[in-house]
């Protein structure tokens, strides 16, 4: 097991270093002169020339790339063009919200999706599975930010339920800011829901059909018992794998939902480094979150073997 | 042979008497498919007394473990049911019981293990634990007097190292061991009734009859009754005081063992036995040159109503008759029931 | 035969309504491609179906959907309508540049990758690490690069779909080489190029075209996710992503903005779904197992 996670994340390091080489080598690449994009169709060559320093151009190729994965060893994401503050604090200023949008989604999507793939599953070919399978698919359909208008304009415009925009950070109470991230969360999970659902449906009716299942039966296990002591947790690969691939989904909607809710995370520090382009700030991130992405897969593959016992490392 | 005599003198059409344990009446079951409707099992009846073996042979396809799942009401919702007659167990009647009643009574009081112990224990839970899940059901046992119970069950159908072993997953166990465990599973409860289908014919010939006398030997401790459901002539010889024989979902012959070997009436039964290799050089004919005797055409699809004998098609001896009426259980001696127009003629050609 | 008659009737009625009965069987890719071809003929007939998405008359700013603009009107008083029907254009044509695009590529790559042993170990790596970016981040790390334009947009939804396309061209051409007929064409000597035209290639197909379609849907998505992040298709380009992201800041007060533009395009890739999801149950049933 131990000789697993150090293999796995040795395998890590060449995906690294590709990532590491396409956001550095895309400034290069690009055709026109990066620096006067960046720096603005007002620009004076100065401020070009300026912008132009402050990313290191005026060095050659290989010395920059070197100076910038000795700075990525070193913790260092790089350097805002505009604010002049590392990307780590910068990041570290808006994490919270975007972690906490993002653990609420994956409990709202896994909290709901489950029992409705395990019950369309088990209740396969009636009313109630065709109405999980006709969510499933319209979910798979809707953007982001439609659910979210919507459920502001319901929950929060018409009902008054919920503050319609806005993120109230933890330490002002949790519940505060549990009522700021319900409707971000089921925006969010939307799309997430409707993809667990129907992977759990599938792989529930697969397991279902199985010996054991039947053996259970047979052994008088309670119908409740038999579809979550026995079935779901036979199902689970498929469910764990989908939930990983589906945490790509949810980074991706992560930026859209905080600009709907107006919600300061690292969405927002996105989109105002779109407006700005401040290209250090979108490379950081891309790196940020490309690790966090191939640290989540590695722990998909090792929670299998929970799940499974037939699957050793 | 174990084969008792007391089973032999029972009359042939007996009324269910407080010997009897669980009485069939005219089950018929069937499964609705997108090209029709399957009969897969039309009509058969038949009591099982307390304690005894009976066997219930055929080909694949007849009927005989589906006859064996509506007993525990295991056909798959949807799939099929039980459209009509009567399944009493000690006087209940099985077929119209609600669902958390007949919930009690499965692995309980009526058990049944599986042809594949590889595919029949769940992958995902020790085998300790399934057989625990029985225990904590059906008895009330906490956690851990449960587990002590699903080790002592693996030392009684004789796993060596049960402490081991019950810490197991069923990936870690031969097949053989597998169907112990599934033994052990059907037996926590001290069942009246073991329903087992097929219970060796996955296994390897020589785990076969481990399996087959471990199961008669706590058979006989535990005084439970067993359906044994076999194509295996061989095995009914060796564990079977009854026999039925199902064919196209009906009910062919019914005798005791000794009868039915020495005196089969129905042209089915004597094919199926011609189809068996014999050890003596009591055989006639086709074992002279010492080969399996088929029986020639195929199983009739139960899709459509057979009008007359199932059997028709295949057999040497059907007449125009065979082909349009459907014939009657008829007794044939003290406790023989054979469906056939023309038994006599049958009986009276040598085999 | 006596009873032709008899028979030939009802034989008769069956192909009349074998359209009927195809549909029958086949309802979800009925509905899909029927909403599909809707869109299509009115993203062609736009100029006659709507007005000038662009002019804008200000006495008309914020109106209510009515008789008049029946969805309404944004802040600079253009009609919503229009310039939703105008999208249809901009975000059909994303969506199939980006599919033909990102599937042409990885189809090239994919292949490469399945028969040369050689190119297949690098080219993965650079999957690997192109799979591991988030796609809207990829594509906006583009976007800022380079002056806003609908090709830097394509180009840009197009990288991150390709690794996926190159995963699955490069599965099929791995289990179609290993098959005993192509080991018989390598033994025989034919050449390698004509081994892939005529034995792998035609076995891509099905799993291409199915997965050509969700491409399709995912790309669409990913445009107006751009666009309403304000790094999509330049802004004086009537996409429902900039229709939507103008009308952002005056949702509380005039939601049709966003309302109209997001359920047509929530309708859109749905109804590609709905395409995709029965084609890859009629063409390939192995896959359809699969997912």
């Amino acid at each position: 097991m131990t000789a697993y996670i150090i293999r796995r994340l040795l395998a890590t390091i060449p995906v690294m270093i590709v990532v590491a080489l396409f956001v550095f080598f895309l400034l290069h690449l690009t055709p026109g002169d990066p620096a006067a994009v960046i720096a603005g169709d007002d620009a004076t060559p100065t401020e070009i020339e300026g912008v132009r320093r402050k990313l290191g151009l005026d060095r050659p190729v290989w010395e920059q790339f070197g100076i910038y994965v000795w700075g990525l060893l070193n913790g260092d994401l790089g350097t805002s063009i505009f604010s002049n503050l590392p990307v780590t604090t910068l990041v570290a200023q808006r994490l919270e919200p975007s972690l906490v949008l993002a653990l609420s989604t994956l409990l709202v999507a896994v909290v709901f999706a489950i029992p409705m793939g395990v019950v369309a599953a088990w209740k396969a070919r009636t009313a109630v599975d065709r109405i999980v399978m006709g969510f499933s698919v319209i979910g798979f359909a809707v953007p982001v930010f439609l659910v979210g208008y919507l459920l502001i304009y319901v929950f929060a415009i018409e009902l008054r339920w919920l503050p319609v925009q806005g993120y109230r950070p933890l330490s002002q109470g949790i519940d505060q800011t549990a009522r700021s991230i319900v409707l971000p969360a089921f925006a969010l999970g939307m799309v997430y829901m409707a993809l667990i659902a129907r992977i759990t449906r599938a792989s529930m009716l697969e397991v279902l059909s199985e010996d054991y299942i039947r053996t259970a039966h047979a052994k008088g296990v309670a119908t409740r018992s038999v579809l979550l002591r026995h079935a779901l947790k036979n199902a689970a690969v498929p469910i764990v794998t989908v939930i990983g691939i589906g945490l790509a989904l949810l980074i991706s909607g992560v930026v859209i939902t905080e600009t709907v809710f107006n919600i300061p995370g690292l969405g927002r520090l996105t989109v105002d480094a779109i407006l700005k382009r401040d290209y250090p700030i979108i490379q950081g991130l891309i790196i940020l979150f490309a690790g966090v992405k191939v640290m989540v897969n590695l722990m998909i593959d090792i929670s299998y073997t929970f799940f499974d016992p037939r699957i050793r490392y | 042979m174990t084969a008792l005599a007391t089973a032999t003198a029972a009359p042939a059409a007996a009324p269910a008497s407080s010997d009897t344990i669980l009485s069939v009446r005219d089950l018929r079951t069937q499964f609705f498919t997108r090209d029709g409707v399957v009969r897969a099992v039309d009509g058969v009846s038949f009591d099982l007394k307390r304690g005894e073996t009976l066997c219930i042979v055929g080909e694949s396809g007849c009927g005989k473990s589906v006859t064996a799942l509506s007993i525990l009401r295991l056909i798959p919702r949807g799939a099929g049911r039980i459209v009509g007659g009567s399944i009493k167990f000690e006087g209940t009647e099985l077929t119209t019981l609600p669902e958390d009643q007949m919930r009690k009574i499965r692995g309980n009081r009526i058990s049944m293990i599986f042809q594949e112990p590889m595919t029949s224990l769940n992958p995902v839970l020790t085998v300790g634990a399934q057989i625990a899940e029985s225990l904590h059901i059906h008895q009330g046992l906490d956690r851990r007097a449960a587990w002590d119970r699903a080790v002592e069950m693996l030392s009684i159908v004789r796993i060596a190292d049960p402490k081991r072993r019950a810490g197991e997953y069923p990936h870690q166990l031969s097949g053989g061991m597998r169907q112990r465990v599934m033994i052990a599973i059907a037996l926590a409860c001290n069942p009246k009734v073991l329903i087992a289908d097929e219970p060796t014919t996955a296994l390897d010939v020589t785990i076969q009859a481990q399996i087959l006398n471990l199961m008669l030997e706590l058979k006989e401790r535990l005084g439970t009754a067993i359906v044994l459901i076999t194509h295996d002539l061989g095995v009914v010889a060796e564990t079977a005081q009854r026999v039925i024989v199902m064919y196209a979902g009906r009910k062919a012959e019914e005798a005791s063992v000794e009868e039915l070997f020495r005196n089969p009436i129905h042209p089915y039964t004597r094919g199926l036995m011609g189809s068996i290799p014999r050890r003596t050089a009591t055989g006639r004919r086709s074992n002279i040159r010492g080969r399996l005797q088929e029986i020639s055409g195929i199983v009739p699809s139960l899709r459509e109503e057979i009008p007359g004998c199932a059997f028709a098609p295949r057999c040497s001896y059907a007449v125009d008759r065979c082909r349009t009426e459907q014939p009657p259980l008829d007794p044939h001696g003290p406790y023989h029931l054979a469906a056939c127009w023309e038994a006599a003629r049958v009986a009276a050609t040598p085999r | 035969m006596a009873t032709t008659t008899d028979v030939a009737a009802p034989v008769a009625a069956r192909r009349r309504t074998g359209a009927l009965a195809w549909i029958r069987r086949n309802p979800t890719i009925t509905i899909g491609a029927a909403i599909l071809a809707a869109l299509v003929v009115s993203a062609f007939l736009a100029p006659w179906l709507a007005d000038d998405p662009l002019s804008f008359e200000p006495i008309n700013r914020l109106k209510r959907p009515s008789e008049q603009f029946w969805f309404g009107t944004d802040q600079f008083g253009r009609d919503v309508y229009s310039r939703v029907i105008y999208g249809t254009r901009i975000s059909l044509a994303v969506g199939i540049s980006v599919a033909v695009f990102a599937t042409a590529v990885g189809l090239a790559v994919g292949v490469l990758c399945g028969y040369y042993k050689r190119a297949d170990a690098i080219v993965m790596r650079i999957m690997d690490g192109l799979m591991a970016i988030p796609s809207i981040l990829l594509a906006i790390a583009l976007i800022t690069l380079m002056k806003a334009s609908l090709f830097i947009v394509i180009v840009a939804i197009s990288i991150p779909e390709i690794p996926r396309v190159v995963r699955l061209v490069r599965s099929v051409v791995l289990t179609v080489r290993g098959q005993p007929y192509i080991e018989a064409a390598i033994a025989s000597g034919t050449r390698g190029l004509t081994i892939m035209v005529r034995h792998i290639l035609p076995n891509t197909i099905a799993p291409l075209i199915v997965q050509a379609t969700y491409v399709c849907a995912s790309a669409i998505l990913t445009e107006a996710g751009l666009s309403f992040l304000g790094a999509g298709t330049p802004p004086e380009i009537p996409s429902w992503g900039n229709v939507i992201s103008l009308g952002r800041t005056f949702f509380q007060i005039a939601p049709w903005i966003i309302f109209f533009p997001g359920v047509l395009l929530a309708i859109t890739v749905l109804a590609i779904n709905l395409v995709g999801d029965g084609l890859r149950d009629t063409l390939d049933p192995r896959i359809a197992r699969r997912m």
